[in-house]
């Protein structure tokens, strides 16, 4: 899998799993970025062969509708741009 | 990693006012949150240059249009979403009352079934007898408009969907 690292305020592990098409994705990416919080995303769409299978494997432990984006905040996950779960999850 | 899809600022406006004026000669919106649905139609078109067809942004598409076909943009799911929430599932497309900004957007659920209800519904289809009927009824799969003839329409006049997505009715 190929994770993008966004450095920011180390808030607990957050990993993304988004499109790179996709505008709930971006949405999500811009209130990251916003709250300036350290995470991890990958572009499942930009993904080919073997890793996009991991990436898939991973992302059906946590969300087997395999629907973007999907939020992994420090174990817990959050399915869909919400941005108030979001917040709560991270704790802002 | 694959590489980089370029898609110009002008490709996307150009598409951006056809899929407007589109929408609202035929009764349907779009999403007014114009940085939002200029995402949408960027990933439209790139999803046109990688796959060849308008593979939903907001789904991950396999690649292969057959299986994919109740994804391609507008989707299957459009209208009935619009119904029940108000916008389409990437909220490319919007209800009146979004427009009008009586409700607020956010993500919706999936209403696409998963692969293996998809294949169990594709192999449990059938059509009722037919044989009575001077001519085929098709359905437009995206917007239910029906006709009475041979073959279905290139093009559904009614939301401008392409022929592969009729299913014959009756
Ligand atoms: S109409 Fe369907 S395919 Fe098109 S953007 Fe909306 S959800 Fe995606």
């Amino acid at each position: 899998m190929d994770v993008k690292h966004v450095k920011g305020k180390d808030k607990g592990h957050i990993m993304m799993f988004a499109l790179s098409t996709c505008g709930w994705c971006k949405k999500t990416k811009r209130l990251l970025n916003e709250l300036g919080v350290e995470y991890h995303y990958t572009d499942v769409d930009l993904l080919e062969g073997k890793k996009k299978e991991g990436a898939m494997e991973d992302l059906e432990r946590w969300n087997p509708k395999f629907t973007f984006p999907t939020l992994v905040v420090k174990n817990k996950c959050i399915v869909g741009y919400d941005e108030e779960k979001i917040k709560e999850a991270i704790g802002v | 990693m694959s590489e980089e899809i370029k898609v110009t600022a002008e490709e996307v406006d150009a598409l951006h006012t056809r899929l407007d004026q589109e929408a609202e000669a035929s009764g349907y919106h779009l999403n007014p949150d114009v940085e939002h649905t200029k995402e949408l139609v960027k990933g439209l078109l790139t999803n046109e240059k990688r796959y060849a067809y308008w593979a939903c942004p907001c789904r991950l598409a396999s690649g292969v249009k057959e299986q994919d076909l109740d994804i391609i943009c507008p989707c299957d799911y459009r209208d009935p979403d619009l119904s029940e929430y108000g916008t389409c599932y990437c909220a490319l497309y919007v209800s009146e009352e979004v427009l009008k900004g009586e409700k607020k957007l956010g993500s919706i659920p999936e209403r696409r079934p998963s692969l293996k209800d998809r294949k169990k519904a594709k192999s449990k289809s059938t059509s009722p007898d037919i044989s009575s009927l001077s001519q085929t009824v098709w359905r437009c799969k995206v917007c239910g408009y029906l006709c009475a003839r041979e073959e279905p329409p290139g093009i559904c006049p009614i939301c401008k969907a392409k022929k592969e997505r009729f299913e014959r009715f009756i």
